[in-house]
């Protein structure tokens, strides 16, 4: 009997929503989604700040906290997302493979990974910048007092190249020892075997707290590189590449229009703002031109909070991590994240 | 029709031509699954990456590459120093491993215990425990490069490996060499000489020392000569670090050392296995001929045992050069570090790098085993 | 003359003792250095891992003395067994591990009625129920294998790919010396290739090729990865052993039932692999104890066996500079388990050489 219920209540519901909402395009990532009830997002092994898994197996940092987003307004549940924690020379297969629905793991965007991994960059959630730890003792002040050192970093990273290039760009002789996991680098770096351990800025100040003594290390502050990293996702599934990317621009102009996860409910109700009103679904049924709710921005927001938020908590002055917002700060407030406007 | 279906070489061919069929049809769905994949993936395919700049730097280097080459030379990189690791190991853990095998069958009870507590301590964990304890071991061990140990102040020792100085000009070299070559010739002709004669007329001849002299004595002197017929390139300390000469790498030594000494531990059993076949009966019987118990085990119990230890020693010759890809966990630049790893990072071609380095593991799996079984094939006991 | 009259004022053991230890001034120099090298390496060792570690508190900061830092695994020892398996859940490893290890030691007592039956029925019912009991579902709470990890892992990872790699590696080594060529050839190339590339590469292989090569929507777990390319190479090492097994049985046996009537199978199954398999245990042991070690590589498409989870813990601020308590730590479980193994298949090879009246 329920399950002829059943049948009966999804027949009509496929009528009703064929005939009342417009024709979506077909989007198997999100089908897939639904009928699994959680999101499959490919995180980075351990990066304290970004990804990092505590010892009961709960993830915290500010690239999961976007796939978290993502599950709030893609399932209404911010909890309804599992980590499949990616090593560098993993993460490209998994991601096509299908075995994730997205990766959201410190991924600086480049045009060759663009044009030939078959995958798509979705914007920015963090403005990375290249630079160095060494010793203090070394007595290094600029990156161009690195010649003739030894550099750890990980195979295959764009830190790889770009220390590379930089040096011989400026014909320096520096010695480059690729390690597979950022964790023996980063060892490998604490045991001397180098002088110099090169990273992004971000994932320095959360990779320091592992060296043995991290108050005889020293990052400088010179950045060699622009390394903007985002979620990615596969090629094909347009409707799914467009909520990844709104979600994340949604959490971005929560913060630029002053929306938190503590006054969203307020917002909701009271708002006269035709944006925040939009962005929380009261107006417009932006959800539904994509396939999820209309709640999608509002559950976001109030389950894990905007960007300004979620920065805080997890590399910010809120986080062990003690990042300033720098470039990661609105383009309001002299910073360079941006979102296109809810309209 | 029964009749037909009993006959043997009717249902040979049906079982074979069905096994067939399921084989390709198998074969076939996954290339057909993998290519429709990767065509929706949008994933590059092909082999033409292999022309492209690689951009990789790799630091412990024989064939002179540089990141500006192709992945291509990139790829030959990691072939010279998995052969390199290998070789060298190979040689080193026969040794010990002959060693400690002769050790565990010693008299001496501490003797042959110690033996038997280190081949049972390194067989049973696994190798990755040992790759990165002599690794970061090693490390711990050594000074900085500021307090380096030093060598009459021309090869240096240091957490960054060991410099040694490099000649700037070969040509001394090669002369050497090739008067190296000839003398070994020399000596091998003169080998059988001496023992035609002695089979002939009984007559000894003191092949040692002359292959002492020839072999050893005389290529030092042409290599010392050479030596100091030409300039060198003399690690110096700029900076950090010591520059100029030949860096041996501390990831080579901790990988040497890890595979030398494990497959050491599973040589010495067999070296045991294949001593302990040989009879009794022929020791003794060597003795009552009044050999000397040098001369026992150099020409009774060698030659017998060695057919017994060479097929299970070529598995573990085997066994090593496959493991040699655990040097990818400490950032040794093999073919597994390099191409599977950072290559296989740059260019996302996934398929296609694995194929490759399969290839190439089987090739020199193929190589050493076609090696041992000719070698296995001379020395061939002839019985009756 | 001395040296003779020499033995007759020495008590027996102290007898022995020269014959073992200084029969010779070489013996003696000999027995010297041993005894010089085991008191340089067994005196700090032994100070290090008991006199000056640190047993009891919560946190590294109770680890003021040189020795090891004990602290640290009984903090992290849940998590080196079961990995992040939810904590109320973990009763159901123990089960399945209890089942495993009562089940064993009833098959091997000689004495149990219809032991054949029983050791079957075990081996059909055993791996299905350790699934359902570790991965859940039907009634169970569903347990995914990402949060498996440590030991358990390892055994698991092992002993599935062994109950994978013992049937397919008879079969190899069966197809290997087929009559029929086709066959013979497919087994060799499936053999000598498994056998020819590095551990590294199949896990590797596995677990990025294999979702790819499967159609769109199939997805296998990626434990299950692990464990059929484990599995592969190690049946492919099995059918060596089998072979070798094989070759040793002398032909007039296979030829003898031939001769009774019996088919190809039924020759195998009642007369050939009973004494094959009998003579090939040591050599399979062995190649199990390599399969249990390797388990260790898995560790490099991010599934967190013992080693891994070690590796984990290691990365853990809180715990920062605990490499050689980590690693002594799984060293000693790998070392037990595998000296264990190999004792046993020892004890099998004697009892074996016993029956066989050599």
């Amino acid at each position: 009997m329920r399950v002829f219920a059943s049948a009966v209540s999804a027949a009509f519901f496929v009528v009703a929503s064929s005939a009342g909402a417009q024709q979506l395009a077909p989007s198997p990532t999100l089908d897939a989604i639904k009928a699994r009830g959680h999101i499959e997002c490919g995180v980075h092994l351990g990066l304290p700040g970004f990804s990092f898994a505590n010892d009961k197996g709960e993830w915290t940092g500010l690239d999961v906290d976007y796939c978290k987003s993502l599950a709030a307004a893609v399932l209404g549940d911010a909890t309804k997302v599992k980590f499949t924690p990616t090593s560098v020379q993993q993460r490209w297969a998994v991601l096509q493979s299908g075995q994730v629905d997205l990766l959201s793991r410190n991924t600086t965007i480049t045009f060759s990974r663009n044009a030939t991994l078959g995958v798509n960059f979705q914007g920015i959630n963090f403005y990375e910048g290249q630079t160095f730890v060494v010793r203090t003792k070394a007595k290094v002040a600029a990156v161009k007092d690195l010649a003739d050192a030894t550099i750890c970093v990980a195979a295959g990273s764009t830190e790889e190249k770009m220390a590379a290039d930089w040096f011989r760009e400026r014909n320096l002789k520096v010695t480059i020892i690729n390690f597979q996991k950022n964790d023996d680098a980063i060892s490998a770096y604490d045991q001397g075997r180098c002088d110099a351990y090169t990273a992004g800025i971000g994932a320095l100040a959360g990779q320091r707290i592992k060296f043995k003594n991290p108050e005889e290390h020293q990052i400088l502050s010179e950045i060699i590189s622009n390394d903007p990293q985002g979620p990615v996702t596969r090629w094909g599934d347009e409707r799914w590449q467009l909520i990844v990317r709104w979600v994340l621009n949604g959490t971005i102009a929560a913060e630029a229009l002053g929306v938190t996860s503590k006054n969203v409910d307020e917002m909701k109700a009271k708002s006269a703002n035709s944006e925040v009103r939009r962005l929380l679904g009261v107006e417009g049924k932006f959800g539904e031109m994509m396939g999820i709710s209309n709640d999608w921005m509002f559950n976001a927001i109030k389950q894990v909070g905007n960007y300004g938020e979620s920065y805080e908590r997890t590399v910010g002055m809120g986080s062990p991590l003690k990042l300033p917002r720098g470039a990661n700060q609105l383009w309001t407030k002299g910073g360079l994240l941006f979102t296109p406007p809810f309209q | 029709m029964i009749g037909f279906l009993r006959d043997r070489k009717v249902r040979d061919y049906f079982w074979q031509g069905l096994a067939t069929i399921g084989l390709l049809a198998v074969v076939w769905f996954f290339v057909q699954n993998a290519s429709e994949n990767m065509q929706k993936a949008g994933m590059a395919t092909g082999f033409q990456f292999l022309w492209r700049d690689s951009g990789i730097e790799v630091p412990f280097n024989l064939t002179g590459y540089k990141p500006s080459d192709t992945i291509l030379a990139l790829l030959w990189t990691g072939i010279v120093n998995t052969i390199l690791v290998s070789v060298v190991s190979i040689a080193v853990a026969t040794v010990i491993g002959f060693s400690v095998g002769l050790l565990r069958l010693s008299r001496n009870w501490l003797l042959s215990s110690l033996a038997g507590f280190y081949i049972e301590f390194v067989r049973n964990i696994p190798l990755l425990f040992f790759v990165l304890f002599w690794y970061f071991g090693v490390l711990a061990a050594l000074p900085t490069p500021r307090e380096s140990m030093g060598l009459f102040d021309v090869v240096f020792l240091n957490r960054r490996g060991l410099s040694i100085p490099t000649p700037n000009d070969l040509a001394g070299f090669r002369i050497a060499i090739v008067a190296t070559l000839v003398l070994i010739a020399v000596q091998f002709g003169l080998s059988r000489w001496a023992r035609a004669r002695q089979a002939r007329t009984g007559r000894d001849f003191p092949l040692w020392a002359v292959g002492f002299v020839l072999c050893g004595a005389l290529p030092l002197a042409a290599f010392v000569a050479a030596g100091f017929t030409t300039s060198w390139d003399v690690p110096t300390l700029r900076g950090f670090n010591y520059r100029g000469g030949f860096v041996l790498v501390p990831e080579f030594v901790a990988l040497f050392a890890a595979l030398s000494t494990y497959t050491a531990g599973f040589i010495a059993e067999v070296v045991r296995g294949g001593i302990q076949s040989v009879r009794q009966g022929q020791l003794d019987a060597g003795r009552a001929l009044g050999l000397s118990p040098g001369r026992v085990v150099r020409l009774v119990v060698i030659p017998q045992a060695m057919p017994v230890i060479i097929p299970p020693i070529t598995s573990q010759y085997l066994n090593l050069i496959k493991n040699s890809s655990f040097g990818a966990a400490i950032a040794y630049p093999d073919i597994v570090s390099v191409f599977m790893g950072s290559a296989l990072v740059a260019t996302g071609q996934a398929v296609e790098i694995i194929a490759i380095t399969l290839a190439i593991y089987l090739t020199l799996s193929l190589f050493v085993s076609l090696l041992m079984n000719w070698y296995n094939a001379r020395h061939k006991l002839v019985t009756r | 003359m001395k040296l003779n009259e020499l033995p007759r004022i020495l008590p027996p053991w102290a007898e022995t003792l020269r014959q073992r230890l200084f029969a010779t001034p070489l013996d003696a120099l000999a027995t010297l250095v041993c005894l010089y090298i085991i008191w340089r390496i067994s005196v700090p060792l032994i100070e290090w891992l008991l006199i000056d570690a640190t047993w009891d508190g919560t946190t590294r900061e109770d680890c003021r003395s040189s020795g090891a830092c004990w602290v640290f695994i009984r903090a992290r020892f849940g998590q080196f067994m079961y990995g992040q398996y939810p904590l109320a859940e973990r009763w159901r490893v123990d089960l399945l591990g209890l089942l495993i290890v009562g089940a064993a030691v009833a098959l091997s007592w000689r004495g149990l009625p219809r032991r054949k039956e029983a050791s079957i029925l075990a081996l059909i019912v055993l791996p299905p129920l350790g699934v359902w009991l570790l991965y859940g579902g039907w009634g169970l709470k569903l347990v995914e294998t990402r949060e498996w990890g440590g030991l358990m892992l390892t055994l698991f990872l092992a002993i599935y790919a062994g109950l994978i790699a013992v049937p397919l590696g008879i079969l190899l080594a069966l197809g290997r010396r087929s009559r029929l060529p086709l066959i013979r050839f497919a087994s060799v190339v499936f053999i000598e290739f498994w056998r020819g590339v590095p551990i590294i590469t199949v896990i590797f292989l596995a677990s990025l090729l294999l979702p790819l090569i499967m159609p769109t929507g199939f997805n296998v777990d990626r434990l299950a990865r692990a464990v059929i390319g484990l599995a592969f190479v190690i049946a492919a090492y099995m059918a060596e052993a089998v072979r070798g097994g094989l070759q040793a049985l002398p032909d007039g046996q296979a030829e003898a039932s031939q001769a009774l009537g019996l088919g190809y199978w039924r020759t195998m199954r009642l007369i050939v692999l009973p004494q094959a398999l009998r003579i090939s245990l040591p050599a399979m042991t062995n190649e199990f104890i390599a399969l249990f070690k390797n388990t260790t590589l898995v560790l490099i498409v991010s599934i967190f066996d013992l080693l891994g989870i070690a590796q984990a813990a290691l990365a853990d601020p809180a715990w920062v500079g605990m490499n050689m308590e980590a690693y002594v730590f799984a060293g000693a479980i790998y070392w037990f388990s595998c000296f264990g193994l190999s004792q046993w298949s020892r004890l099998k090879e004697k009892r074996l050489q016993t029956a066989y009246g050599r």
